[in-house]
């Protein structure tokens, strides 16, 4: 049972052949298992999950249950949730209980989910391996001497090794697409304001975006009809009225035009990916679409605008960590200026400091024009790139990564190396698009994903060409064989 | 682009980051090679170019001015390594 999707789960629930109180003893069993080696959970929540699958058969026994009453997911540890520890993968929130639920957490719950822990996650939403979270770096279950990739690198590989059956992600330069290709599953980072933001805990708030982390296009579509739409508790939501985003997932694809990407073919991608990612295409052209070569010609400048932008609006963000109200304070502080210096010396990890720092920087007296304003000018030029594609194209395909899951350890003290290789994901944060990755093959028995890109509130589509996809190929059904 | 020492300093004071005197080396090391990352911007022109702060067209809603929070302070200081009589304790400022 720990096998099946979204769907499959809703239906076994209804058809009674499984109750939620025994799914959800399978889950946390193979969560309390397998968290020692992969370390995906910052917390499992046991008895609560237990107690609220007893209430979920009761609601289904007494027909009030919903679609999704009872089924077991996980929440990553930004959203906040109230009465549960959220930490944010940081030192400095180790002590920090929530006194609200996010809105996403919220809906999820009203939906009837049942939450079975808080993923683990870079400190803050930071990094591009997990490795820089204050609770050690999860693993990644095609290879656990490898990383998940991140932030969101708990999520994916709890949904890998099938810990659980969905979790959400946050994305703001890549951190759902990445680690969902490393892992082997289906990550949809959603338009910009299309997911609320209130009770995410914040890292750059002009990039910062929830989605849902799955095994498959359908399940994807299944959490957005839960979680998308608008919240009046974030001024940055948006008002555009959603979809049904299950409602496009059989339509055909014959005569989609695809928009291959010249600047996401290029010397930093490796060979194998780039075929793997070819013959994916091909899969599509298969079922009718047309491929057409565009251009994306400002691709290598969305890293450094994207580092100017993402620490300035975290350095920004992150001044609410002072030790005062919440969060790790410093023992005997000599004055308050030393209680503010040490708390958050103490509380934050190297790289949440690092970032702090640029951010300081490109925004202090005399460099603002120079980096800051620089970096939004180069956002608005990367957005018209993109619309100027999208005027020739329906979606644009390519890579999610420039290779497969690296080492643990290979890059986390070189941190110009790691930003690079988020050079196939920032863009999409920065022009606020909507993208997916869903798994596309292996190489040496590691996953890659192919990545689509739709313009804006256009996720129905997305998900409608990956599922039309992965009904042709069976890449999203493969699970790590340790976990089987 | 390179940043010394006493920049480094200045930054952290500016982020209210205490910095280990021993740390102080590697950060300039590594903000120095981040900078450089980022020189590649200069690369195009941006004369004209309106800058793009958001990705989609915000502006401030407006609402009528009805209460909607309750005061939850109990709630809030249940931390009370932290508070004292409903205040938060902070180290002296006025003498």
């Amino acid at each position: 049972m720990y096998k099946s999707t979204l769907a499959e789960l809703s239906v076994a629930l209804e058809s009674k052949k499984i109750s939620s109180e025994e799914l959800t003893q399978i889950y946390i069993e193979r969560c309390k298992k397998y968290n020692d080696s992969l370390n995906c959970f910052i917390t499992i929540i046991e008895e609560k999950a237990l107690k609220k699958a007893k209430e979920a058969d009761k609601k289904r026994a007494s027909g009030t249950g919903g679609q999704f009453t009872g089924i077991p997911i996980a929440q990553k540890d930004i959203f906040c949730t109230d009465g549960i520890k959220t930490s944010c993968g940081s030192k400095m929130l180790d002590n920090f209980v929530a006194p609200y639920d996010a809105t996403l957490v919220k809906r999820m719950n009203k939906a009837g989910f049942i939450m079975l822990g808080k993923t683990n996650m870079d400190e803050f939403a930071m990094g591009s391996s997990n490795e820089t979270s204050f609770y050690g770096p999860v693993k990644n279950p095609w290879d656990t001497s490898r990383v998940p990739g991140g932030s969101s690198g708990g999520s994916a590989s709890a949904v890998a090794a099938r810990l659980c059956p969905a979790a959400s992600g946050t994305d703001t330069g890549g951190s759902i697409r990445q680690p969902s290709s490393f892992c082997g599953i289906t990550g949809l980072k959603p338009t910009y304001g299309r997911v609320s933001r209130y009770g995410m805990i914040a890292f750059a708030s002009s990039l910062d975006q929830g989605g849902p982390m799955t095994q498959t296009a359908e399940d994807a579509a299944l959490i957005m009809n839960v979680i998308a739409g608008f919240d009046h508790h974030d001024s940055t939501s948006a008002e555009e009225p959603i979809d049904d985003y299950t409602a496009k997932l059989n339509n055909s694809i014959k005569g989609l035009k695809i928009g291959l990407p010249k600047q996401y073919f290029d010397k930093n991608l490796d060979k194998n990916v780039a075929g793997l990612i070819e013959d994916g295409i091909k899969e599509l052209e298969k079922l009718g679409a047309k491929c057409v070569d565009i251009e994306l010609p400002h691709t290598e400048l969305s890293i450094p605008a994207y580092y100017v932008v993402a620490p300035a609006e975290c350095s920004s963000n992150l001044s609410r960590f002072d030790g005062v109200r919440f969060g790790h304070r410093c023992n005997e502080p000599e004055n308050l200026s030393d209680l503010y210096c040490r708390s958050r010396q103490e509380g934050f990890g190297k790289e949440v400091k690092r970032r702090i720092m640029t951010g300081t920087y490109v925004l202090s007296a005399g460099y603002y024009d120079a980096y800051y304003l620089k970096a939004q000018k180069i956002r608005q030029i990367i957005r018209n790139d993109f619309q100027n594609a999208f005027k020739k194209v329906d979606i644009i395909a390519g890579p999610t990564t420039t290779g497969t899951a690296f080492k643990l350890n290979e890059k986390i003290n070189d941190p110009v190396s790691m930003y690079l290789s988020d050079i196939y994901t920032v863009s999409a944060n920065l022009a606020g698009l909507p993208a997916i990755s869903i798994p596309s093959g292996f190489i040496e028995e590691l996953p890659a994903g192919m990545q689509l890109i739709g313009n804006y509130f256009q996720e129905s589509l997305l998900i409608n060409v990956a599922h039309q996809f992965q009904k042709i190929t069976d890449w999203h059904q493969k699970i790590p064989k340790s976990y089987e | 682009m390179s940043l010394d020492k006493s920049e480094i300093q200045k930054i952290a004071w500016l982020a209210r980051l205490a910095i280990n005197k021993d740390d102080i080396l590697s950060y300039c090391d590594e903000l120095t090679d981040i900078l450089d990352l980022m020189e590649g911007m200069n690369s195009v022109d941006t004369t004209n170019i309106t800058p793009l702060a958001h990705p989609l067209e915000v502006f401030s809603r407006l609402r009528t001015d009805n209460i909607t929070e309750v005061n939850q302070r109990e709630h809030f200081q249940t931390d009370q390594s932290k508070t004292k009589n409903g205040y938060y304790i902070v180290p002296k400022v006025i003498e």
